[in-house]
């Protein structure tokens, strides 16, 4: 059997995902980025070479992306994550035809062809709005985890309108409107419901057509996926693996180039000191 | 989704050349700027009019090219820091901000001293800030203005009609009224004709030169190589040193072309390109497109100062006419966007180009708006793939070399994929 690795090296978390030959997800890790990219990158390489129990050498072929794909100093090749969200999520719903992807810093909507390439992109210009970062901040801002903030924004019931769209402006609207005496689910009503439309009005200028896959980390903010199917009209995709797609998407790569022969030469750039960070529950075991 | 090695910039016979007459061209500024030269006559670059500068023996400055080459030698941040400490706004035109800059620090740079403008001829108002920053300048300079209001491209006539062109010979005999004043000499009705067949000869050349990009492959890149013959296209043109560097330009693109000897190793994938080059970062901005094998075959950048391609020529029979048609119709800014759209769809058939880039001016949105509609009409109506990004001409701040990077490799992978798909 022939492995394939893919390393999607984010702005926040890297992941790192182990395919085989014939298509099945063995093994994940997920980390921090931190501050040393490299380090990070094959920290989590590693990490899910050993949940899959292989030695990280016996990855045939291994691909980054990502922001930090450069760093991936021991992968065979660098794919960016357009290219890469689109084939994962063609391997884990072969009908979308739209992806929208939602990272740290991050927005994307990606038209989609029956294999999984890529027919057209568009991204958010270079401003936080509406991405993870926007969320984050308002979720300091309310004194919640990030996980927290999507299941409350269900609760709204007359979900704020916000004045801004900026990532750093959104703490003093909210503060403003915590001082009103808004509920907090109204709050982060209105925080999604902003996002969504942003993001929404990005990926129309690609098109959208059914199926919609949403990938990144915040396709894992049940209230983002609800959002965003509001304003679109449509269902969503999205299943546990949704965070890992960029990685998914990379091993594609990886493992059809390891099967055409593209078999790297030499020996293994890994480095000697990286070791695997010790297990996050749950990560490698969806 | 391998990528050839990048190869370095163009550097043949004519860069030496170039480099040989521009750098006489900055020493004449240098000279005026110390009282013991020409007559500065400051001029913005779309559809210039230096004929007539030079019918007169005075000397062309342009403050876009100050501008750009502030940039291109990263001095451009801390004159536009200047500026924007004087009350510029962070929007404002960044070759606005860095030429205020510059002017207030003693109008030295690296490669010239700038002269104070005896004459401000504003000869674009299709921008009104160009039109503010000429007038900025007289009221620092306390230098006489002259607005040449050239009327925009209205209408989609092929042709300017008789009023605009009578409208705008009109200002130009006033214009040349001006310059007799300030010389103390009347127009020289034949030097002048000579003067309009050494641009029309040059005209004809860089068209030449142009229309080699046609061949598989191009021999040279024409939006990154094309910049070398700008500065002598606006700084040079109707005079015989002008009109030889042409002739060795021509002469040497030619040899290539016959040779077939391109900018890189392999020509993967041939670019029209839109829009001015992140002139503080242009050296890795090339790379970004040299590490997939792309290269510019045309470029709408090069046909601001005019638009010879397609057969325009200046003519000696009827000077003020056919200078005021090249105001008027044959250059890039002065079009509207569907005559802009034209043109591009031009370049894509005629020179036979896979892919359109857009890189779109963060501080100009003069220019810049609307290449979000003109990136849906070639993607979805023309079916061209067409990639837009977005960094500034001269304000090395909004240049994300992580994000820009990013959006042309996925450009790039999806391009080859499609290729690999149609074999």
């Amino acid at each position: 059997m022939i492995y394939g690795g893919g390393v999607d090296v984010g702005s926040t978390q890297t992941k790192a995902v182990i395919l085989s030959e014939d298509r099945k997800i063995v093994a994940r890790a997920l980390i921090n980025t931190g501050a040393n990219v490299s380090m990070a990158a094959e920290r989590a390489f590693r990490e899910a070479a050993v949940s899959a129990g292989l030695a990280p050498e016996n990855v045939a072929y291994v691909v980054g992306t990502g922001y930090g794909r450069y760093k991936v100093n021991f992968g065979n090749a660098q794919i960016t994550e357009i290219s890469c969200h689109a084939r994962g999520a063609n391997l884990l719903f072969p009908k979308t035809r739209t992806v929208i992807d939602m990272g740290g810093q991050d927005a994307k909507g990606i038209r989609v062809g029956e294999e999984g390439d890529v027919k057209d992109f568009v991204m958010n210009d270079k401003c936080a709005a509406g991405t993870g970062r926007f969320l984050s901040n308002a979720a300091e801002t309310v004194g919640l985890s990030l996980d927290k903030i999507g299941p409350i924004s269900l609760e709204a019931k007359k979900p704020v309108r916000l004045s801004t769209v900026c990532a750093v402006f959104v703490e003093s609207d909210i503060m403003s409107y915590l001082a009103e005496g808004k509920t907090v689910p109204d709050i982060l009503g209105g925080v999604h419901s902003a996002i969504a439309a942003r993001t929404v009005a990005l990926v129309r200028r690609v098109g959208v057509d059914s199926e919609v896959t949403f990938t990144g980390g915040v396709s894992r903010n049940i209230g983002m996926v609800r959002a965003l199917e509001e304003k679109l009209g449509l269902p969503v995709n999205v299943c546990d693996d949704s965070h890992y797609i960029g990685a998914i998407g990379a091993a594609i790569f990886a493992v059809e180039r390891a099967l055409g022969g593209e078999i790297p030469e030499g020996p293994s750039k890994l480095s000697q000191t990286a070791k695997p960070a010790s297990p996050q529950p749950g990560a490698g075991a969806h | 989704m391998a990528q050839v090695a990048a190869k370095s910039d163009y550097q043949g016979r004519i860069h030496n050349l170039q480099k040989d007459m521009i750098g006489r061209y900055y020493a004449r500024l240098t000279a005026a700027a110390e009282g013991r030269g020409d007559k500065a006559i400051y001029m913005l670059i779309s559809g210039n009019p230096v004929e007539l500068i030079e019918a007169f023996d005075m000397l062309p400055v342009y403050p876009e090219v100050n501008a750009l080459q502030l940039a291109a030698k990263k001095q451009s941040l801390p004159l536009i820091l200047a500026a924007e400490e004087m009350g510029y706004s962070t929007d404002n035109c960044a070759y606005v901000k860095a030429d205020v800059g510059m002017y207030f620090a003693g109008r030295k740079t690296p490669f010239a001293t700038i002269p104070e403008p005896d004459l401000l001829l504003c000869n674009y108002v299709g921008c009104n800030v160009y039109l503010q920053w000429f007038e900025h300048l007289a009221e620092y300079s306390k230098g006489p203005i002259f607005n040449l209001d050239v009327p925009f491209y209205r209408t989609d006539a092929s042709e300017p009609s008789e009023e605009d062109l009578h409208y705008v010979v009109k200002q130009l005999e006033q214009l040349i009224e001006i310059l007799e004043r300030m010389s103390g000499k009347k127009l020289d009705y034949k030097k002048l004709q000579r003067i309009m067949e050494l641009s029309s000869e040059t005209g004809a050349l860089w068209s030449d030169i142009k229309r080699l990009a046609q061949q598989r492959p191009t021999p040279f890149d024409a939006y990154f190589d094309s910049v070398m013959m700008m500065a002598p296209l606006y700084c040079l043109r109707g005079t015989e040193d002008g009109l030889r560097f042409f002739q060795e330009a021509y002469k040497e693109m030619k040899q290539r072309a016959d040779n077939h000897e391109g900018p890189l190793p392999e020509e993967k994938f041939r670019l029209v390109m839109e829009g001015p080059p992140p002139w503080p970062y242009l050296r890795q901005f090339r790379d970004m497109f040299s590490r997939w094998g792309a290269v510019a075959v045309a470029s709408t950048y090069s046909t601001v100062g005019g638009i010879w391609e397609f057969g325009f020529r200046h003519d000696p029979q009827r000077p003020l006419e056919s200078i005021a048609r090249h105001m008027l119709q044959w250059n890039l800014t002065n079009r509207n966007f569907l005559q802009r759209y034209k043109q591009i769809k031009d370049y894509v058939n005629e020179w036979n180009a896979d892919a359109v880039i857009i890189h779109s001016v963060k501080s100009c949105r003069l220019f810049s708006a609307g290449q979000g509609d003109m990136r849906e009409y070639f993607t979805k109506q023309l079916e061209i793939p067409t990639l837009l990004i977005e960094s500034d001409l001269e304000d090395p701040r909004y240049f994300s070399e992580a994000q820009l990077r990013n959006r042309v490799d996925a450009f790039f992978e999806s391009l080859e994929h499609q290729r690999m798909v149609k074999k």
